[in-house]
């Protein structure tokens, strides 16, 4: 822990942002470069920052979840999104894609299952992260 | 430029071995986290290099400009840079948890589940001989 | 049948004694409603798809030889399960003895039964390795341990020879099912593969049915139960090499390799083992010879290949199953009443167990070929085939004379010794065995005389269709105890004379064999003690070598072994003939392309050098960074961005961790520095060279054309890497952060549960 003011006031503010873009770098991820693993990353670097600055235990409050089990609840998604088609005579992890709207003039809104796995693999990298800084901070 | 990075790889991969020949626990990690760049930069490598042409679809089309770099090295590599990390992260806290416990960083001192041992003594030989117990018929 | 009769049929054992000799009874009735449709000739077919991908096909073969086997499997399983309820019945074991067995029955039922080659495999191993659990089952014993270890690696061995055998025929024939590969056994006798593939399953059915030299196993093995040595070890188990001898003889027999093999290996089995029978003093023991006798005969006839051998090996295998087992059960319920085997004590025991010894009796006349047994039929049908053998004639008939011969001393050894004479005092208060246990061998007995009076019954429904299987043909078959008096019958009638008399002076030859015995120096057992000290030795010599526990070393052979078998693959594929053009390389290289290469070069040689640790670390942040903008530069942005944030973690770690390490400090004192620099440069050398050797070929971008055409249209992506990612190859994805997740939950519990007493409490 780092015991100084700047510090301990911008983290609050990063983190928000860090988050937020994170998720933005997620959901942008299958158009442009972005996706889980790097929305993961970033948004690990976020807390990260939180827990040199305040500390692993106020990180830990400020995530309200264990970390490791951000990471199995991520696995998790990531499975149920592939085992999904399953029950549409698809084949394990073939992607399933609703259009909200009107696809013929650009103006709607996809939602896949692929998008889900995304998810899961943003949740993953994100935990598995934190869980290895946090215990690792824990010991100093 | 392929060949001068083919080039550099090698360069890379000498001191990730020399690294690794290292007794020093620390110096072997140092040169894990060479030696996986120098694996994700041969995966990238050899599906050669195309500049500034990502593999993106621009807005409107359906496929991407005919001379746009190959997809799938780099696919393999993402992954293998979360992966290496992964592998880096579990390798550095091995290390650390042993060196509290043991108290050293040499690879050589750290004998604790397969102590050095000499020769088996002649009481053990003779027990195991005993052990066999032989019937002589045949 | 005074004492045992009086008492009502009751089992011990309990739940697992009921279940152990129902699945039998009821399996033996289940194979019985074959007997009509194979005895007219067909052979049943059923099975399920197994492994469809491999073409492994689980199909029941039901034909003459092997609802044979399978009905001595049940048959005798049945009265072996029944025996056991009382003999092992009161044992804190049992039920595990019981899951053995019931083990070992499927095992071999599915090894007799089954029509494909592989599938006959796994149930050849499951035969082994129930046996080497039964064989060990006394396990507090070093003996029985020994015996289990030595019959497991013994059978074991052969086992992976046969698979072997059975790939090359597999890929020979072009198919693995038994009732394919014997349409064409001309084809096979003519194939390159033949003298391998012979050798191969010769080596797994001799291993298996104790034929010499494996046959020191099989003696030894009778460290086991008494049920377990009548059922495994003399009925059933040891005959598989024999029905896998018998099931391959249309394939493989009839060439003078598979003939000389089997006659020459069988003939000196038989013999071999008659001269160490008598050399016994150990009934069981003498029982385990003569079943290793009979292993070499039924070999040697099988060898013979005549219609009239397969007939005869046929009988005798019934013969000999019926018997055999009877008198290793006699011999169990004398052991288990009296707590002796051995021949020089046992005396007298017929008034006190009249029903055992009449079991006894039965099996033993049968044994000894006395008519009108069964056993008497067999032997009359063994000399017949030997006597008109085309070839070796005078060593096939010889064998099988002094076989006779000391097979009619055996049983005078096993039943007359033990139960006639004067009943020592110390046997007075001995009585007879409980119904559960003598009813087996006695109704084996009966059999062995019920077939011989009846003997269209046996030709009819087992030996006629088994005979017909194993030959390839009809053969006509016609079982009779008395015809006519021709060279056989007065063959017999010797055999019978000299029997008699070797029996009356058999403790004096015994005595001389075993002076003789004593004096050869070519021992198998102590042998294999030798064999197995070698191979004990040559394992710790390359463990002290190959795993001494010093990292370096390892890394070291794991580079060495890398770069001499990367490099000589390079020089022998001829890959190292370049066409390098160093103007295309150079050309169009921008200062920014220099700088790059140069910084991560750089990195790198000071990472290897430096002593400190600081420096260390930000050279390799200097190597991460350059490699991120080596992707950047080469349209890999979404790989620039994870480089770049995983860097960032990386020093995080580092950092934090460092706050506990110790400096890298004075070098240690690195021994063989010279030869680490060497090999470094000589891997750095391979690794580039494969990576110009790759580059020279043409690239096949098949998949990326396939995904850069269909990632919008199927998956509805623009960035084609993150589509490869979470769709086209999302399983690997998956696969990938599993293994994240692993090694997090891996550091996490490192880091949580094993802090066990710091060595360094300063550190704390």
């Amino acid at each position: 822990m780092m015991n100084s003011i700047i510090l301990n006031a911008a983290t609050r503010l990063l983190v928000a942002l860090l988050l937020l873009f994170s998720v933005y770098m997620l959901l942008r991820g299958h158009n442009l470069p972005g996706g889980g693993f790097i929305g993961g990353l970033i948004g690990s670097t976020g807390f990260i920052l939180y827990a040199i600055a305040q500390g692993p235990t106020a990180c830990r409050k400020a995530l309200h979840f264990e970390p490791q089990n951000i990471a199995m609840i991520g696995l998790g998604t990531a499975l149920a999104a592939g085992v999904y088609p399953v029950f549409f005579n698809d084949a394990f992890f073939t992607g399933q894609w609703w259009f909200i709207g009107d696809r013929a003039s650009g103006d709607y809104i996809p939602i896949s299952s692929v998008l889900v796995f995304d998810i899961g693999v943003y949740l993953v990298v994100f935990g598995a992260i934190l869980t290895l800084v946090l215990a690792l901070e824990d010991e100093v | 430029m392929e060949l001068l990075v083919a080039l550099m790889v090698g360069v890379l991969v000498a001191a990730s071995v020399h690294l690794m020949l290292a007794r020093n626990v620390l110096r072997f990690i140092f040169g894990l986290v060479l030696i996986s760049n120098a694996a994700n930069l041969t995966i990238f490598v050899s599906g050669r290099l195309t500049p500034e042409s990502p593999p993106l679809i621009p807005e409107g089309a359906t496929t991407p400009v005919a001379d746009a770099a190959n997809a799938l090295p780099q696919a393999l590599v993402l992954t293998a840079i979360v992966i290496g990390f992964g592998l880096f992260a579990f390798a550095l806290t091995l290390v650390y948890r042993t060196y509290q416990n043991l108290g050293t960083l040499n690879s050589d001192e750290m004998r604790l589940a397969e102590p050095l041992e000499s020769k088996p003594s002649a009481a053990k030989q003779v027990a195991e001989k005993q052990y066999i117990a032989r019937d002589t018929t045949s | 049948m005074a004492e045992g009769g009086a008492e009502v049929p009751r089992l011990a054992g309990g739940p697992a004694g009921w279940v152990s000799v129902a699945i039998p009874t009821a399996l033996f009735v289940w194979f019985a409603q074959f007997l009509p449709a194979v005895a007219a000739g067909q052979t049943p077919l059923i099975g399920f798809d197994w492994v469809p991908s491999m073409g492994i096909r689980l199909e029941m073969l039901i034909d003459g030889l092997s609802l044979t086997f399978a009905l001595l499997i049940t048959g005798i399983g049945t009265l072996v399960t029944l025996y056991t309820t009382s003999y092992l019945g009161k044992h804190p074991e049992y039920p595990r003895f019981v899951l053995y067995l019931m083990t070992f029955m499927v095992g071999m039922l599915g090894l007799v039964l089954a029509d494909n080659l592989i599938a006959l495999f796994v149930f050849w191993e499951v035969t082994t390795i129930s046996s080497y659990l039964l064989i060990g089952f006394t396990s507090d014993s070093a003996k029985s341990r020994r015996s289990a270890l030595q019959a497991l690696l013994v059978t074991g061995t052969g086992g992976l020879a046969l698979l072997a055998g059975m790939i090359l025929l597999g890929q020979a024939a072009g198919t693995y099912s038994l009732a394919e590969i014997r349409q064409m056994g001309d084809a096979i006798r003519n194939h390159d593969h033949y003298i391998p593939i012979l050798i191969l399953f010769l080596a797994g059915a001799f291993t298996k049915s104790a034929q010499f030299p494996f046959h020191f196993w099989l003696p030894n093995a009778m460290a086991a139960p008494t049920p377990v040595s009548a059922y495994l070890h003399s009925a059933t188990m040891v005959k598989g090499g024999v029905y896998l001898m018998a099931r391959m003889n249309p394939t493989l027999g009839g060439t003078e390799p598979w003939f000389w093999a089997l006659v020459i290996a069988g003939g000196f089995t038989t013999v071999f083992a008659s001269v160490l029978a008598i050399r016994q003093t150990d009934v069981k023991q003498v029982l385990a010879y003569t079943t290793l006798m009979a292993l070499g005969a039924l070999t040697l006839f099988i060898g013979a290949g005549s219609s009239d051998a397969i007939k005869a090996a046929m009988i005798f295998l019934v013969v000999h199953s019926l018997y055999k087992a009877a008198l290793f059960l006699m011999i169990g319920i004398v052991d288990h009443e009296t707590g002796s085997r051995e021949v020089a004590d046992l005396r007298g025991l017929a008034r006190k167990m009249p029903v055992t010894f009449l079991a006894g009796a039965l099996a033993a006349i049968s044994m000894a070929g006395i008519p009108p047994f069964f056993g008497f039929i067999g032997k009359e049908f063994l000399y017949k085939a030997g006597l008109e053998a085309e070839t070796a004639q005078l060593w096939i008939t010889g064998t099988i004379f002094a076989a006779s011969v000391l097979m009619f001393v055996a049983a005078g050894i096993a039943v007359a010794r033990p139960f006639l004479g004067r009943l020592p005092e110390k046997f007075k208060d001995v009585h007879e065995g409980p119904i559960a246990m003598w009813i087996g061998p006695f109704l084996l007995g009966a059999l062995s005389l019920y077939f011989g009076i009846f003997s269209d019954i046996p030709e009819i429904w087992l030996v006629g269709p088994a005979t017909d299987a194993v030959y390839g043909a009809d053969v006509s078959v016609d079982l009779y105890l008395f015809r006519e008096v021709n060279a056989a019958f007065i063959l017999s009638m010797i055999t019978f004379a000299v029997g008699f008399v070797l029996y009356l002076m058999h403790a004096r030859i015994r005595d001389a064999l075993a002076a003789i015995i004593q004096a050869n120096p070519l021992k198998f057992d102590p042998g294999w003690d030798r064999t197995l000290d070698g191979v004990k030795a040559l394992a710790e010599f390359q463990t002290r070598y190959l795993q001494s526990g010093v990292l370096t070393r390892y890394v070291f052979i794991i580079f060495a072994t890398f770069a001499a078998t990367t490099g000589f693959t390079l020089w022998a594929q001829d890959a190292l003939n370049f066409q390098l053009d160093i103007a295309a390389e150079l050309d169009g290289l921008l200062f920014k392309h220099w700088a790059v290469l140069v910084f991560i070069t750089a990195g790198a040689i000071l990472t290897a050098l430096t002593r400190s640790r600081m420096t260390a670390i930000a050279a390799l942040g200097v190597v991460g960074i350059g490699v991120a903008l080596l992707f950047i530069m080469f349209s890999a942005p979404d790989v620039a961005i994870t480089q770049l944030l995983v860097e960032t973690l990386v020093v995080v770690l580092v950092a934090v961790a460092m706050l506990k390490l110790p400096h890298l400090g004075v070098r240690t004192s690195e021994p063989n520095r010279p030869v680490h620099a060497m090999l470094s440069i000589a891997v750095g050398t391979v690794t580039t060279l494969v990576l110009v050797a790759v580059l020279q070929t043409d690239l096949d971008l098949r998949l990326t054309e396939y995904f850069n055409a269909t990632s919008y249209y199927e998956a509805f992506g623009s960035n084609i890497v993150n589509v490869i990612l979470v769709d086209f190859r999302a399983l690997d994805t998956f696969g990938e952060i599993a293994v994240v997740v692993i090694a997090a939950l891996s550091a996490y519990a490192l880091l949580r549960g094993t802090r066990y007493g710091a060595i360094r409490e300063d550190d704390t």
